[in-house]
């Protein structure tokens, strides 16, 4: 295996958004990597990670420090987290209901390692279709998702420098996600009050190093 | 970037900068009672029938100083009744664990009662009953002895 470079950046946040949740961040790098079908090595991941849930487990996660930040930040933005679950819950119920984390392919894979590793909710999108610049902000009046649905005036969105390209736990822009044409990727990951900034790094690298590794 | 933010600047705050403090302090209750909330869940299982639903305010988003206070009065009821009905059901419980206990001493006066892991708090299909020995001769002779199931059933196909 090559030794990952991964080109770490700070998203902007909106003066807004800052003033409101000071702590709100969004680190995301670029990366040379194109979807495919998941190697061995990353299905027996799969099944390794799989192997550490319990229903204990599952049940006492919200009281963990990671999972328990995207909690409260969901409470405290209008998402009641029992309705709509935060990544790593869903991750987890997903692993119980399934009996196992099922293998799907190498971008999903490396986005359900990286979650249920760190507990960190992590995005993948078309390097191709989003901006150089990427941060978080609230949807104007009248805006889209990508060139998609209508967004609700105020929604907390990832945007690029034109438009909005992921509701921040939410869904994807169809134009800005990860397609099997995909050549270039960027992955961000958000980062909450509670949250050690090294979570959401290390969220990032797991990720990374699961979309490069070895066949 | 600057540049970036420039271009949505046609937003009007949701916040005024007078409310800031208030709304820093309706974010930390809110965090307060979902600690608590989350506490609470945890204590309970594997107890079920407790409602938890705290509707969604169509997020994400900033939420408005009513809204907050709305969430934060929700969250408070829900923490409220859900620490009560935790209470209730201890209290039921621990008066199943004494009722097993005079099962045990003296089934004789406890017949056919049946106490079940569900109602002493615990997971899993294992009860307790009370029950003749040798059926129909133990109940005419008085012979009566608690019975501990061996657990859940094993699952069956269906037609």
């Amino acid at each position: 295996m090559t030794a990952l470079e991964l080109d770490l950046r700070e998203g902007w946040v909106d003066p807004e958004l800052a003033a409101e949740f000071p702590e709100l961040s969004l680190a995301w790098a670029p990366l040379e990597a194109a979807p495919g079908p998941s190697s061995r090595s990353v299905k027996r991941r799969l099944r390794t990670l799989a192997d550490r849930y319990t229903g204990a487990k599952v049940i006492h996660m919200r009281q963990d420090q990671v999972p328990w930040a995207y909690r409260v930040f969901s409470r405290q933005v209008g998402i009641d987290p029992d309705t709509t679950r935060t990544p790593v819950e869903q991750v987890a119920l997903d692993r119980l209901t399934w009996g196992g984390l099922r293998s799907r392919n190498r971008v999903d894979d490396a986005l359900t390692i990286a979650i249920a590793e760190t507990g960190v909710p992590v995005i993948a999108l078309d390097g191709d279709l989003v901006g150089s610049s990427l941060g978080l902000r609230l949807a104007a009046s009248g805006e889209r998702l990508g060139g998609g649905r209508p967004l609700a005036t105020g929604q907390i969105v990832v945007a690029d420098e034109e438009r909005a390209v992921a509701v921040v736990l939410g869904e994807i822009a169809e134009d800005a996600g990860v397609t099997p044409g995909t050549r270039r990727m960027v992955i961000a990951a958000l980062g909450v009050k509670g949250v050690p900034r090294i979570s959401v790094e290390e969220a990032l690298w797991t990720c990374g190093e699961t979309l490069l590794g070895d066949d | 970037m600057p540049e970036v933010l420039e271009q949505h600047r046609v937003l009007t705050p949701v916040t005024r900068p007078d409310e800031r403090a208030a709304r820093r302090t309706l974010l930390d209750q809110v965090a307060r009672l979902e600690t608590e909330l989350s506490q609470l869940f945890c204590s309970t299982w594997p107890r079920k029938g407790f409602d938890w639903g705290v509707p969604s305010r169509g997020g994400p988003r900033i939420l408005g100083m009513a809204e907050l206070e709305e969430l934060r009065d929700e969250l408070a009821e829900r923490v409220h009744h859900a620490r009560r009905a935790l209470s209730d059901r201890t209290w039921s419980e621990e008066q199943s664990r004494q009722l097993i206990e005079e099962m045990l001493l003296e089934p004789e006066r406890h017949k056919w009662i049946r106490v079940a892991n569900e109602d002493i708090g615990e997971p899993g299909c294992k009860h307790w009953h009370v029950r003749p020995r040798l059926g129909f001769i133990g109940m005419l002779a008085g012979w009566w002895r608690v019975v501990i199931s061996s657990g859940c059933p094993l699952a069956t196909s269906h037609p």
